[in-house]
């Protein structure tokens, strides 16, 4: 092999950085943080049971969107009974602590989404 | 054969260098329009294609052009293109990736490009140019790649390497074709609603490409002693020679209909690019220098005695290529929208970081045009060794 | 997701194709119809028809009432105020006559027609060019015929700008939430990046209401209603007076008619 040794130096390099934010973290993992309901709702129950919601919502939530903007459906009947098809009016409605219902759990796996480019919080929020 | 691109002379690394730079540069204002919006370009409500997208309509013509040499080549066995067709084959190849960055930084909703896939309309004319331009890149770095590797082998080109040439030979038309029916299928936009938009494009397309493929040969005929036979010169400027006779009977032909028939929305777009209108003439001056870049670029064409001598052929190239640059690169796209359809007059200028965005997308294009024809030349001039 | 959740969502709204889930929950025995929770009523009423449209009196309007019309609808729909006019974004506007009707527009126009800013908009055209041309199709026309947007998929190209005859379409050139006063909670503003247009108050026909232009009209100047009805108050309206439409040699047949 030519230039074994800048080969090999550069191998190790690049394992190094590729691996790099993984032991950087070692030991500091952080408690995965729990969603806080809105204590007046609690009780309530949400348009389809929690387990569900917590694995499937944001593929409900591109079902609504569909079918609300592309077909003009506009209810939906869930597990519970029926229910306006509408992030801000139904999901904000009872869960109307973005901070703590969303964010807390968004921001922990860095992800934010679309939805709050043009869907306004809630209504406690813009009453300005 | 990719090592090629990796052994040159300092000029070569300090061009390469420079070009990267202005990637640079480009990138990063490009990072700065996606945090702003397009509200840091030129466009406008009434305007709302701009330099972008004309680029990528001049563009497309460059890339099509490629086939005036691969044609003559192959149908009609004319043999001094032999050596050249690589160039064109690697010059389409760099001017479709331009365009398609053109496209890309125009789009408002850059994240959401894949939606052209994932929700494919066959009704759209876009659909169509993404299918078609795809298709002939894909075709050209094929082709290009297969024809410098039997070089490199001394080979025979395989046959279904000669198949995709002759594919690629209408698939060239209809690239431009297809960019012309992006928009002369547009109601309401008289500058654009013609029937022979495709073949205006396909004419000045033909005119320019080659004449930017005669200076690169110049350039490197300078810089790398790149062997142009005079022949090869000779026919592909009277090619050009036609083409923008073609070209310039086209506009004269456009301009014919609007006038006699004397409809106003068929005037309104000529007036403003050649005497103004409303008080707004940003066009103008623009317009006249293309008419006289035009006219003196065919002076210069047309008599054989400047034709065939080097000095007056380069001077007729390049004022061809501006010439053509202005009406297709910048007048074409954005005078379709003046006036507007509610008969107002908003001009357009593009902006700096605009333009800024834009050198960097030519930058990656003449990037990738200087390592592939690095990598053509490094396999001839092996293969003259050997 | 769960696929027969999936498929049934699939399912209305083929079935419905227009404004209510219940009758098909119905009949496809999605189990009991259980109250709806507070908040999300008035579906069942929702306003629908076979084919939307409208005609603009230009004759009963008043600055005062094309002003109202105008500032229902940004309101309505979080419409930005932008001071940079190339980034202006319009649903409703008011058009001088000769900028409505170009083509039509001559030394002889009535000087109160001349005069007098008539209100334009979408067209929500039978064969519309925004739609044909759009390459993802962010832009459709609905079975009731409304040409809306979806905001969602829209890539920003703005081919849809450049096919439109009746300059009706705006981009979103910067942020519109910069430019917005008070918000409406029940209507999305926009990203930037998207293009956006009148949507004849969809979202306010599923919830029986007329569109909010309409609405703030008090004395007729613009009615709404369901072309395929030979009753309905357009087609009477129709009837009883010449109209015009823009640009009818272009083949988009508008479906805002204008009575001058």
């Amino acid at each position: 092999m030519y230039d074994k040794g800048k080969v090999i130096t550069g191998i190790v390099l690049f394992v190094i950085v590729f691996t790099f934010p993984f032991w950087i973290n070692v030991g500091k993992a952080n408690i995965a943080p729990e969603p806080k309901i809105n204590p007046e709702v609690a009780g309530k129950v949400c348009v389809e049971d929690k387990a569900f919601m917590k694995a499937n919502h944001m593929q409900l939530l591109d079902e609504w969107r569909d079918s609300v903007v592309r077909d003009g459906n506009r209810t939906y009947m869930g597990g519970t009974g029926r229910y306006e098809m509408s992030l801000t009016n139904s999901c904000m409605g009872c869960h109307n602590n973005k901070a703590q219902f969303c964010d807390s759990c968004h921001n922990y796996v860095s992800l934010t989404p679309n939805c709050w480019n043009c869907h306004i919080e809630s209504k406690e929020n813009t009453n300005g | 054969m990719l090592e090629k691109a990796l052994q040159g002379s300092k000029i070569y690394w300090a061009w390469v260098a420079a070009l990267l730079g202005l990637i640079g540069i480009g990138f990063f204002t490009y990072l700065y329009q996606y945090s702003q919006g397009l509200g840091v370009t030129g466009l406008s409500r009434d305007v709302s294609w701009g330099f972008y997208i004309a680029q990528l309509t001049y563009l497309v013509g460059v890339a099509a052009s490629g086939v005036m040499l691969v044609l003559p080549y192959y149908l009609h066995d004319h043999k001094t293109f032999g050596k050249l067709t690589i160039l064109g084959e690697f010059m389409a190849v760099s001017a479709v990736l331009m365009c398609m960055m053109f496209v890309l930084v125009d789009l408002g909703q850059p994240k959401r490009m894949l939606n052209v896939i994932l929700f494919p309309t066959p009704n759209s004319i876009l659909f169509w140019d993404m299918f078609v331009l795809s298709g002939y890149l894909g075709l050209n770095i094929v082709i290009g790649w297969m024809v410098l590797h039997s070089e490199n082998k001394r080979g025979e080109l395989p046959k279904w390497v000669k198949i995709l040439i002759y594919i690629s030979i209408p698939w060239a038309i209809s690239i431009h074709t297809v960019t012309a029916f992006l928009y002369s299928g547009l109601p309401g936009r008289h500058l654009w609603l013609t029937a022979i938009l495709a073949p205006r494009f396909l004419a000045s397309a033909f005119a320019a490409g080659p004449a930017i493929l005669l200076l690169i040969m110049f350039v490197m005929r300078k810089a790398a002693n790149f062997h142009v036979p005079d022949k090869a010169v000779n026919t592909l400027s009277i090619i050009i020679t036609y083409a923008m006779i073609l070209n310039v009977f086209f506009l004269l032909l456009e301009m014919f209909t609007a006038f006699y028939s004397n409809i106003p929305g068929h005037i309104h777009a000529f007036e403003y690019m050649f005497v103004g209108s409303h008080g707004k003439w940003a066009m103008v001056p623009w317009m006249w220098a293309s008419v006289l870049l035009g006219v003196f670029s065919l002076v210069l064409l047309i008599v054989p005695k400047w034709r065939k001598n080097p000095k007056t052929l380069v001077a007729a190239l390049i004022t061809l290529v501006a010439s053509t640059w202005i009406e297709k690169g910048m007048a074409l796209v954005v005078v379709g929208f003046i006036p507007n359809p509610l008969d107002q007059y908003t001009e357009y200028a593009p902006t700096l970081p605009e333009l800024v965005i834009s050198a960097g997308v030519y930058a990656v294009g003449l990037l990738v045009l200087t390592l592939l024809f690095k990598i053509a030349l490094g396999v001839r001039a092996e293969a003259a060794n050997a | 997701m769960d696929s027969a959740r999936r498929n049934f969502l699939k399912i209305a709204g083929l079935a419905a194709a227009g404004l209510t889930l219940k009758p098909a929950g119905n009949a496809l025995g999605m189990g009991v119809i259980v109250p709806e929770p507070e908040g999300a009523a008035g579906f069942d009423n929702a306003l629908s028809a076979k084919r939307w449209a409208m005609v603009v009196d230009t004759r009963k309007f008043t600055a005062q009432a094309r002003k109202a019309a105008v500032a229902a609808c940004n309101k309505a729909h979080n419409v930005p105020d932008i001071k940079n006019s190339k980034h202006a974004i319009k649903w409703l506007w008011e058009a001088n006559f000769k900028n409505a009707f170009p083509e039509m527009a001559g030394p002889h126009v009535p000087p109160q027609v001349e005069r007098e800013p008539m209100l334009v908009l979408c067209n929500h055209c039978d064969s519309p060019p925004c739609v044909r041309v759009c390459p993802t199709k962010a832009t459709f026309k609905r079975a009731d015929g409304i040409v809306v947007m979806d905001f969602h998929r829209c890539i920003g190209c703005r081919y849809c700008m450049a096919a439109c005859p009746y300059g009706s379409r705006s981009f979103n050139y910067v942020d519109p939430r910069q430019h917005l006063g008070q918000t409406n909670v029940d209507f999305p503003t926009r990203t930037k990046g998207v293009v956006e247009k009148c949507n004849f108050c969809a979202e306010r026909l599923a919830r029986g209401q007329k569109p909010a232009c309409v609405e703030a009209c008090r004395n007729n100047e613009l009615i709404f209603g369901d072309l395929a009805d030979p009753n309905s108050s357009v087609n009477q309206a129709l009837r009883q007076n010449f109209t015009l439409v823009r640009k009818p040699e272009l083949g988009t047949q508008p479906q805002v008619y204008y009575i001058i």
